[in-house]
């Protein structure tokens, strides 16, 4: 393609600009994609450089350092004892504590470790024992795969946190160290107590979040990753039957493109188009005629805007799943409408519309339905965006004779998109994981009966979302395989999520808005 | 439109214009009354049609009418004497938890996120972007299996579902994150220099100035628990005692249930819907203030 001056765009044709910003949007994401591999290898070259600082930095204090704060590579917290931070000093003597005995406890840190190459030797198992004088057939329980990993899991983290504590015990030294060289007084456990409602509110506050996410987020999306290359399922469930490692095996799995019909990589492909299609009609087909919806309200001279507006802020308030489920029901083969419509004697018994039996008709009520839900929330949103435009910019636009759809293409469509540019990106990856509306209207359905492999039965509207539940619930739980799609829904989302957000205005210049 | 033009530039008295565009603007008007009011009518009228049935005493499962021919209270009163009484304190127990200890938690998060500048601030933000990018429903299958070994699952689901609901809602933090960042830091700085402590500017400044946003966390925590579907069936599954409303009620839906149980998911829904909506047209201002400022800053 070749690209335009300025001169020579604006002497294009309409439709020809239009294609020209077409192309050009997505011959730029190949550069964006490259920007973002960059973007990613400067980020791991500044963290190793930064991992190097720490080692040369931990090498210098221990040169320069005097006797205190060299004893506190060993004791975490000597040093502090010694220069009078007795409170701080404590803390991270009993951190230290608290951790070597984790770590050597029968049952610890070390124990789990080193079970975690493999995931346990020995299942339940009967075992003789001498019981009276007399060897006896005894159940021993034996290991436990799925504890030794949640485990060894926990242990890693520990470490890590262990690890980060130590570093930071060591710089304070050094800060200390410097302080007390200037001739200044250094802060008692008082002054320490009392930063943690002044100076370090932050860490006050940030305590019990943070703990919160890293116990029931990170700690658990570490754990499922992991999961992807392990046999854990309903059989290997790591307390009858014990699960190991199985390398990339799952992988090979879901990507064997030559299986053909059945297989995973085939029900991923569909699966995943299905998804990309559901997830651009769900989105733009709400923003555009909530647009529209939030604009006719808004317009002058119409009465009642309250009402208007009341009536679709109440369908938010009630629970979605009463809501879709009634809706879902309503569409049935022997649901209000296609009973209605037999009972006035438009359609024949044995001839309902088939709202969720016909694959093409599924999906587009799916569609359809989604709007109903949508389109309360995104009136709201455009109604305070559209409230907040100039009006001296239509004010001057129809001085200079715009008519109201140019008003509309040129400065209220503009004006949304730039503003909502951030969250049309969260709202599309976010439909791609709307899991509520997909399984509570169709539960998938209908069957996809060439696609549907030994893990479940897949549908024509099934997301990778409901595809991943599916998979954890039937067909023998296979958990692993679940943990390669997730992977994967995060590979997808993430990748979409960088190149729009490279191309994105708004973003470059989100200070400007704030 | 051309036209228009063309009767200006011929100098035509400007009435004329006028008086067409008063019409057009008439007959636009009449248009979007028409839409609207269809629109009204789409919204409304599963609801209506949920209310009406509920009503119905002459068959129990889904017909071609909507109004009942008998009408009664039946289905209420099948409400009472089935587990929905049980379902419906659990999920109301839940969400008055829920609404108390979420708010905390995202208001912490958001309110150190909007004010403070600290060194790890950035990449806490984009760690927890990502962490938003991985399928929530993943971490289900290992959290079910901890909860269980804790005793927490099944009939005693009730303490599992909360923890798993408070813990992990740190992560929305972006609506109201979006609020604190529109009160002017001006206010925290004049605070400081007469000397009032990091925790006093939040509970003598920001809390007063805050409500709205305190309100919408509130409401929007309260209304969580009521549609939560999924995770609730998984740490309940099989066990109705330790179900909610969504899980017990999605039951009632299935193939073989829906001939006896489709009038009485209406009833239970009526149930189920009224209070929330109450509360939520009463608090109505907030959530939209909510909606529309925090969308907009993401």
């Amino acid at each position: 393609m070749n690209r335009y001056s300025d001169l020579e765009y604006l002497r294009l044709s309409k439709w020809q600009k239009f294609t020209y910003k077409l192309a050009s949007f997505f011959l730029a994401i190949p550069q964006a994609l490259k920007n973002a591999g960059i973007g990613i290898g400067r980020f791991f070259k500044k963290i190793a450089l930064a991992i190097g600082g720490e080692f040369a930095d931990l090498v210098k204090t221990f040169r320069d350092g005097d006797w205190k704060t060299r004893s506190s590579y060993l004791v975490m917290g000597l040093g502090s004892i010694a220069r009078g931070q007795v409170l701080r000093g404590l803390l991270f003597l009993l951190f230290e504590l608290v951790f070597i005995v984790y770590m050597v406890l029968p049952q610890g840190g070390v124990y789990w470790l080193s079970k975690l190459d493999n995931l346990g030797d020995n299942g339940p198992h009967k075992e003789m024992v001498m019981q009276y004088g007399q060897s006896v057939e005894t159940f021993v329980a034996g290991d436990n795969s799925f504890r030794i990993l949640l485990y060894g899991v926990l242990t890693i983290f520990f470490i890590v946190a262990f690890i980060f504590t130590w570093r930071l015990n060591i710089k304070q030294n050094k800060i200390a160290e410097g302080i007390i060289k200037s001739g200044k007084k250094l802060r008692s456990g008082k002054d320490d107590l009392h930063s943690l409602v002044d100076d370090q509110f932050h860490k006050t506050l940030l305590a019990l979040p943070l703990t919160g996410i890293l116990v029931f987020t990170v700690m658990p999306i570490f754990f499922m990753v992991l999961v992807a290359f392990t046999n854990y399922d309903a059989e290997h469930d790591g307390l009858n039957n014990l699960f190991t490692w199985v390398g990339l095996d799952n992988f090979n799995t879901m990507f064997n493109w030559t299986a053909g019909g059945k297989s995973y990589s085939a029900a991923f492909g569909e699966i995943l188009t299905w998804t990309l299609i559901w997830a651009f009609f769900a989105t733009f087909t709400n923003y555009f005629l909530g647009m529209l919806v939030a604009m006719m309200i808004n317009k002058k001279g119409i009465k009642l805007k309250k009402v208007w507006r009341t009536v679709l802020v109440l369908t938010i308030a009630i629970p979605q799943f009463i809501s879709l489920l009634y809706v879902s029901k309503m569409f049935a083969k022997n649901g209000l409408i296609n009973l209605s419509l037999i009972n006035l004697g438009w359609i024949q018994p044995g001839h309902e519309l088939p709202f969720w039996e016909d694959p093409t008709w599924a999906r587009i009520t799916v569609i359809l339905i989604n709007i109903w839900i949508g389109i309360p929330y995104l009136m709201l949103i455009a109604t305070g965006i559209l409230m907040n435009i100039p009006q001296d910019l239509y004010e001057s636009a129809r001085i200079d004779g715009a008519n109201p759809v140019q008003q509309f293409t040129k400065i209220t469509l503009p004006y949304m998109l730039f503003i909502t540019g951030p969250y049309l990106l969260t709202s599309f990856t976010g439909n791609m994981n709307n899991f509520n509306v997909i399984y509570l209207l169709t539960g998938g359905g209908p069957t996809n009966a060439s696609i549907s492999t030994g893990g479940a039965a897949v549908g024509h509207t099934d997301l990778l979302i409901t595809w991943l539940f599916k998979i954890t619930m039937e067909g023998g739980n296979k958990y692993y395989m679940a943990s390669v799609v997730g992977i994967l829904v995060f590979v997808v989302v993430a990748l979409i999520s960088l190149v729009v957000y490279s191309l994105l205005p708004s973003i470059k210049n989100e200070e400007d808005f704030q | 439109m051309s036209n228009n033009n063309i009767v200006m530039e011929e100098g035509q008295p400007r009435l004329k214009r006028s008086m067409g565009q008063k019409a057009a603007n008439r007959i636009s008007n009449t248009i979007i009354y028409i839409l609207l009011i269809v629109i009204s009518v789409i919204w409304l009228l599963p609801f209506v049609f949920i209310v009406l049935q509920s009503f119905r005493v002459e068959l129990r499962g889904p017909v071609g009418y909507v109004v009942p021919h008998t009408w009664g209270l039946d289905n209420y009163q099948r409400l009472l004497t089935s587990n929905f009484k049980k379902w419906y304190l659990n999920t109301f127990i839940i969400a008055l938890v829920v609404a108390a200890l979420q708010t905390v938690i995202v208001l912490c998060m958001s309110y150190t996120l909007s004010r403070f500048r600290f060194k790890a601030r950035g990449p806490l933000m984009r760690f927890m972007l990502i962490l938003g990018m991985f399928p929530g429903m993943l971490t289900m299958i290992i959290l079910y299996r901890v909860l269980k070994d804790l005793g927490m699952t099944q009939a005693n689901a009730l303490p599992g579902l909360i923890l798993v609901y408070v813990a992990s809602s740190g992560m929305g933090y972006y609506v109201s994150k979006g609020f604190f960042d529109t009160i002017p830091k001006s206010l925290d700085e004049a605070a400081r220099v007469d000397g009032a402590t990091r925790s006093q500017v939040l509970t003598k400044i920001i809390l007063p100035l805050a409500k709205p946003i305190v309100i919408y966390t509130v409401l929007t925590a309260f209304m969580g628990p009521w549609g939560d579907f999924v995770f609730a069936r998984y740490v309940a599954f099989g066990t109705s005692s330790g179900y909610n409303v969504a899980v017990g009620m999605f039951d009632w839906l299935s193939k073989d249930q829906i001939g006896q149980w489709y009038t009485t998911f209406c009833a239970g829904g009526v149930v189920v819907a009224l209070p929330v909506t109450i509360l939520f047209m009463c608090l109505q201002k907030y959530y939209v203030e909510g909606v529309t400022g925090g969308a907009v800053k993401g």
